[in-house]
């Protein structure tokens, strides 16, 4: 139905204020069958749009109607779920944004009867994080301890809305994306900052796995919902999993592990120093991590990240100064000192130690 | 030609300046400030005097007649200028050079060093010595592979396994019946009956398994473990995951060998009169999950971890506090404090049985309840009649 009428797509996406937002759109306008690209938000982007065309509306009132009814979009990107109440001024008007734009969203996409697709950016922050988490959620899964408050809390309303959507319009082709932790050099989130902290708070005896998913591959994914027709939920994230304490290891930065209270006084301080943004949801990521599983994303929704989760956090990392790593400093020196045992040295760890006898514990077949 | 000139540079041994006089000279005495006299006193024979033993009396006149102007920093010109010319300006007395690192013998530390390298590492030390330094480097950098349950194999088979292991071939002189009923290869579920007090059970039995098979068992933890800090990275790293149907059956598709311990915490934390008697298997979720996966059923039976700690009593209003199931009561525990936690030295018996296959039911064997059950008890059975047996083979508690 929609590759018979490919060359003339009308995209709508949302939130391309933002910096991802305004990227994926630049780029979708600039992919062949995609005539038009209207970008909407609050304010207007700080870059260059290229081809898109804004449209500078508030999703949150019924303007936004009249936008998708004037343009004839057929196909809805909504990228405009805020993580972070720091840009938007509040938690209140966070989750006004989140929610409330997207019910606005959502109903002016039901009364359109051109609207043939939706994508949504949900995040894996669905899935919650505690001590009684399976390894790695499937999208079957519930989170365990249904969320309370923030960005999680947001994020499953709005799937919520979106599933009551699909209901109501079954002709339309909905698909939701929740993406991992969105990482990269020019990624500006809740994450990154923190990982951008001199020295990073951790909370002590507990030691988080974390999944990536580098920003080119979100742009990939979403271009590619965007491109094929593939309706369902998906978790997408870089493969591998890294925990906390390597990931910061990796970066070469000294980290300070703390009781969990004393975490959150310490965010608390650092949001008032607007340094990073520490919610509590983030804090319980920090503390037990999460892990989602692909199968579907290849299998189903057939897209391939470029980037496994370390590669990601490399892609990152190599653009930050490291504060510490003065021990790995001197190991060098000394292992320079002792060049017999060099070219033996990384054969013995590939072999036994390095590397499971799983190579990819990732790709489970399933089914 | 030289005999007078001589005399001057040394003292033999009185104190002076070079003058062979008793007392400093006027000269001496203005440039030494009152402080500085008696090491410079002290420290001008002491240098002055070695030289005119060896130093030819040509040698001397050398110095006296000029190239002190060239020289300055030498031991003997200081005394030499003095003696020609008192008032003209030199270098103060204390400016010799001490040894250059002086007092810190880096030759011998680093022979000792090397010493020391060769005794622990052998002959081959430096590429073992090397060898080591990658490792500690991969670990500082993060350079290492976990996997999707935050297993990290190398610092499992490094630390956690090489130090569990003396504990139970030493400590508990672990004595392993039927290790080849373990599964070479492909998924397979361990299951065991659980006690102790302390799951020092399920340690041994990863160092065990992995002893005889060279395979890791992958533990399957209560949600508590995951719960409390430092045993929860730990456990983690140590490759537990969670006990629930998601992970068991995700492990055992992944062809890993997966250990459970149904009783769960009524097992561990049994009060020793009932020791030896299995409790409930949980709710069967262990066989359902090998049901769905096919992968065959081990049962372990382990006896001696029931009298590591001995329970005697249980303080539940501490423990629901403190958020525990129970805190345990032993005869050492709390009474010694930290050495009421060194167990018991008992001798410990593991006997593998037969494994059960679970591939001959029918694809929706899984959700027939009975059928779970069923099978639940027959593991059961056999684990119990199998302490029983182990426990008449059982010479004593602690032999």
């Amino acid at each position: 139905m929609a590759n018979t009428s490919a060359d003339d797509r009308v995209v709508l996406v949302t939130g391309v204020s933002r910096d991802l937002g305004r990227r994926f759109a630049r780029r979708l306008a600039a992919s062949p069958g995609v005539a038009r690209v209207i970008g909407v938000d609050v304010t207007p982007p700080r870059g260059d749009v290229g081809d898109v065309s804004f449209v500078r509306a508030d999703i949150r009132n019924p303007v936004i109607a009249k936008v998708i009814a004037k343009e004839d979009v057929d196909t809805v990107v909504h990228m405009s779920v805020i993580s972070t109440p720091g840009s938007a001024g509040g938690r209140g008007t966070m989750k006004e944004l989140n929610v409330i734009g997207t019910m606005q969203l959502l109903a002016a996409c039901q009364k359109a009867p051109g609207v043939r697709r939706l994508v949504v950016k949900s995040s894996t922050t669905v899935y919650g994080a505690s001590n009684r988490d399976p390894a790695m959620f499937t999208e079957d899964m519930e989170p365990r301890r249904a969320p309370r408050s923030g960005y999680a809390k947001d994020v499953a309303e709005i799937e919520s809305y979106v599933r009551g959507f699909a209901r109501r319009r079954p002709d339309v082709r909905v698909t939701t994306l929740r993406c991992a932790n969105v990482i990269g050099p020019h990624v500006v989130s809740p994450m990154t900052s923190y990982f951008r902290l001199p020295v990073l708070p951790t909370v002590l005896g507990y030691d988080a796995r974390l999944q990536f998913l580098h920003e080119e591959d979100l742009m990939a994914v979403l271009g590619h919902t965007v491109a094929h027709e593939r309706p369902g939920t998906f978790n997408v994230a870089g493969d591998d999993v890294l925990m906390l304490s390597q990931a910061i290891r990796r970066l070469q930065r000294p980290s300070v592990p703390m009781p969990g209270f004393m975490v959150g006084n310490v965010g608390q301080a650092l949001r008032r120093a607007r340094l990073a943004e520490f919610s509590p949801e983030q804090i319980g990521f920090l503390t037990y991590g999460r892990g989602v599983d692909t199968t579907r994303m290849r299998r189903d929704l057939g897209f391939e990240p470029r980037f496994t989760t370390a590669e990601a956090f490399a892609d990152f990392g190599a653009g930050l100064m490291p504060t510490g790593g003065r021990v790995e400093r001197v190991l060098a020196g000394v292992a320079d000192h002792l060049p017999p045992a060099e070219p033996v040295e990384p054969a013995e760890p590939a072999g036994s130690v390095g590397s499971p006898r799983r190579p990819q514990p990732l790709e489970v077949p399933r089914g | 030609m030289g005999d007078a000139e001589i005399i001057p540079i040394g003292t033999r041994g009185r104190p002076g300046r070079g003058q062979g006089g008793a007392k400093p000279s006027s000269a001496s005495r203005s440039l030494a400030s009152g402080s500085r006299k008696p090491p410079a006193s002290r420290r001008t024979p002491a240098g002055a005097g070695a030289e005119p033993d060896q130093g030819l009396p040509t040698d001397a006149e050398v110095v006296a007649l000029g190239v002190e102007s060239e020289q300055p920093a030498e031991p003997a010109a200081p005394t030499e200028t003095s003696a020609a010319q008192p008032p003209a300006p030199r270098p103060p007395v204390r400016t010799d050079e001490p040894v250059p690192h002086g007092g810190v013998p880096v030759a011998d530390l680093l022979s000792a060093f090397q010493l020391a390298a060769r005794e622990l590492f052998g002959d081959q030390w430096e590429p073992q010595l090397a060898r080591l330094l990658a490792f500690v480097r991969r670990r500082i950098t993060g350079d290492y592979v976990v996997d999707e349950y935050g297993f990290d194999q190398e610092v499992t088979e490094r630390f956690f396994l090489a130090a569990l292991r003396p504990i139970a071939q030493k400590w508990f002189r672990v004595e392993v019946r039927g290790a080849d009923n373990i599964p070479a290869a492909g998924g397979a579920l361990v299951v065991s009956n659980h006690s102790g007090t302390i799951p020092v059970d399920g340690l041994m039995t990863m160092v065990t398994v992995h002893d005889h098979t060279g395979r890791h068992l992958r533990p399957l933890g209560a949600d508590l473990v995951f719960k409390m800090p430092v045993v929860s990275s730990l456990a983690r790293k140590g490759g537990t995951t969670l006990a629930c149907n998601e992970d068991a059956e995700r492990m055992l598709r992944g062809g890993e060998l997966v250990g459970v311990w149904p009783e769960g915490f009524k097992g561990i934390g049994k009060p020793y009169a009932e020791r030896y008697k299995l409790q409930r298997f949980g709710r069967g979720g262990f066989v359902s999950a090998a049901l769905r996966t096919q992968v065959p059923i081990v049962p372990l039976s382990v006896v001696g971890a029931e009298e590591i700690y001995p329970l005697i009593a249980n303080l539940p209003s501490l423990a629901r506090l403190l958020g525990l199931p129970y805190v345990p009561v032993t005869p050492l525990f709390p009474w010694l404090g930290p050495l009421g936690l060194v167990p018991l030295p008992s001798k410990w018996l593991m006997e593998f049985g037969e494994p059960i296959r679970t591939d001959e039911f029918e694809a929706g064997a899984a959700d027939d309840p009975m059928l779970v059950f069923n099978v639940t008890d027959q593991v059961r059975e056999t684990i119990q009649s199998t302490l029983y047996s182990l426990l008449m083979q059982r010479e004593s508690v602690f032999r």
